[in-house]
């Protein structure tokens, strides 16, 4: 150490906080392929011993069974796409039409107020929106379907298709904003309508960042698990019709994580179910991110 | 080498930070406090006679929580509480797990319950045996009017495997798997929620559970008396001799389980003590269990001989 105090104190001020920024960048990236390490090192052995058929397969879940334990996991995929697709079935018109509204009619002031507002239903916590739905939801769908309980994949889609709105919603408004006015200029001197400029202008230029708003919403969508945890019934039955209840992957691993005793095959296989899950969700916002990236 | 001396000196800081903060968690355990956990069933009575404990003793720290028997019993083997509520016996295969961590359960009673089984008020059913409970919950019987009520299907409410007891009523009078029909619910008071709103539901939970704050009957629940087959007269769970004699066809026991022996007068051994004691036995029948019976107390007084 030859260095002068002076200097030292210099460099460090320098590089300390380089080393700091650059170090909880490397973190996130570490984290990533860490957990995905996790879960497929634990997750693997449940593959192997239940059989990659029987798994995905099957139709019965009951690890902690009067019998013979059963692992198949293919209602539960079920109940999670249901929910997934029912949701995003109403999330998709509404939030677009906000998009559209927001990006191309609304004037100035309305927009600047109400994409905030959207922007705040991020904010409820879904376990707050599960209450709701408990309390007031189910006994409506419950009145409106002639059902005795509201304990059903519709109900809970209609709670999981607000907490993905404002994904849904400001995604593609950003979308919507960031095609170039020289486009719309264009189609309203041809003589087209503001209507005509929307649908045959605007959206088909913004079509990858709209694919992507939903594609991000799915994501939101499927790994939502308090909503479903309170209002979606939970019964391991395969589910017939959207009024049946059902139990997605992440209300399970929710549900059972609580009593595994660490390392048997129920450990193993609930890691195996988030395995699925991470994969599902990976590849749907990877799918997103690379439409988002297409210009 | 700068680089070198860098890395030192930020690897040397967060040892540091890390060996602090060790020390810090560790000296807060210190404290006499109770942790316990388990049991859904049991958390608002055991809430209840650790307030009045605490009226007594103002300076122990103690909390409660549920989360299920099954839960319960995994942090007791796992040393995260000290005390474990369990609405069923524990497993052999969980005591073989104790022994492997060289822990030596104990096991105390703490109430008498009577597993109630509830419906919608409007619900015309009249009384139950326990092969048709059993039926219906296996998914047998899948409309009222097998069972004398009206037309309607069957909506069933039942508890998740983390739960007591969801395995005491499936061993005991399912004796198969559930139906895969039924909704497994987070806990009790879901169970009671979910079946008042319910004209066709029936649901399974604890005696604590058929009674309000304030210790009376809940008008929006009914409460099916039980008989034990076709030829015996139907008991209420409301019935307090019959819970405690056994002649209610679904009464047990309820426990708490501890790791090891507790020393004596520990802060522990004090609680156990206390729920033991008439004033704690008062305060579970007001909170709508039963008080133990001659049987329970022997064992009970068995375990507080061997503290020293």
């Amino acid at each position: 150490m030859t260095l002068g105090t002076d200097k030292l104190v210099q460099h460090l001020s320098e590089s300390l906080p380089r080393w700091l920024f650059a170090a909880t960048a490397a973190l996130t990236v570490i984290l990533l392929i860490s957990i995905f390490i996790f879960l497929f090192v634990t997750g693997i052995n449940a593959f192997g011993s239940i059989g990659l058929k029987e798994f995905f397969w099957g139709t019965d879940w009951n690890p902690a069974s009067f019998h013979t334990p059963s692992w198949g996991i293919f209602s539960l995929i079920l109940g999670s796409l249901m929910v997934s697709f029912i949701s995003l079935l109403i999330s998709v018109p509404f939030g677009l039409s906000i998009a559209i509204y927001l990006a191309e009619i609304a004037p100035p002031k309305t927009r600047e107020t109400l994409k905030p507002v959207i922007e705040m239903i991020a904010s409820i916590p879904s376990v707050v929106l599960g209450l709701l739905g408990l309390l007031f939801l189910a006994p409506i769908t419950a009145g409106l379907f002639g059902l005795s309980n509201g304990l059903n994949a519709f109900t809970a889609s209609i709670l999981v298709a607000v907490a993905s709105l404002p994904t849904i919603t400001s995604v593609s408004e950003d979308a919507l904003s960031s095609v170039t006015y020289k486009f719309r200029e264009a189609s309203l001197a041809l003589g087209a309508t503001k209507w005509v400029t929307i649908k045959k202008a605007v959206i088909p230029a913004a079509k990858s960042g709209l694919v992507a708003a939903i594609m991000l919403g799915l994501g939101r969508v499927i790994g939502e698990t308090m909503i479903v945890l309170m209002v979606a019934g939970n019964s391991r039955a395969l589910p017939s019709s959207f009024l049946d209840s059902v139990q997605p992957m992440t209300a399970t691993i929710a549900i059972e994580i609580k009593e595994v005793v660490i390392g048997t095959l129920h450990w193993q296989s609930l890691f195996a179910i988030g395995l699925v899950l991470f994969t599902i969700t990976f590849i749907v916002n990877f799918l997103a991110d690379l439409l988002i990236h297409k210009k | 080498m700068r680089n070198i001396f860098i890395i030192f000196v930020v690897v040397v800081l967060a040892i540091i930070g890390v060996l602090f903060l060790i020390r810090g968690s560790s000296q807060k355990t210190e404290n006499e406090s109770l942790i316990i956990k388990g049991s859904d069933t049991e958390v608002q009575l055991v809430s209840n006679l650790v307030e009045a404990f605490l009226g007594k003793n103002p300076e122990a720290d103690i909390s409660v929580t549920g989360g299920g028997s099954g839960v319960g019993v995994a942090a007791l083997l796992n040393r995260e509480i000290n005390l474990a509520n369990s609405s069923r016996r524990i497993k052999e295969e969980e005591l073989l797990q104790a022994k492997s961590k060289n822990s030596d359960v104990q096991e105390f009673i703490l109430a008498r319950d009577g597993l109630s089984i509830i419906v919608h008020p409007e619900n015309q059913i009249e009384k139950l045996t326990v092969d048709e409970i059993g039926k219906i919950y296996r998914g047998e019987i899948v409309n009222w009017e097998k069972v004398g009520g009206k037309d309607k299907k069957v909506e069933l409410y039942g508890r998740q495997s983390t739960s007591g007891t969801y395995l005491f009523f499936r061993n005991l009078v399912v004796k198969d798997d559930y139906s895969p029909n039924m909704k497994n619910m987070e806990g009790s008071q879901a169970i009671v929620d979910a079946v008042k709103s319910d004209k066709n539901g029936v649901g399974y939970v604890g005696v604590g559970y058929v009674k309000d704050d304030k210790g009376s009957l809940r008008n929006d629940i009914k409460i099916v008396p039980i008989a034990k087959d076709i030829d015996s007269p139907a008991i209420s769970p409301l019935d307090k001799d019959a819970v405690k004699k056994g002649d209610y066809p679904i009464s047990r026991p309820i426990f708490q389980y501890l790791s090891n022996l507790p020393v004596k007068n520990s802060l522990l051994d004090k609680f156990l003590l206390f729920e033991a004691s008439d004033q704690g036995q008062d305060i579970i029948e007001k909170t709508g269990f039963y008080a133990l019976t001659e049987t329970d107390i022997i064992q009970n007084q068995l375990l507080f001989e061997k503290i020293k």
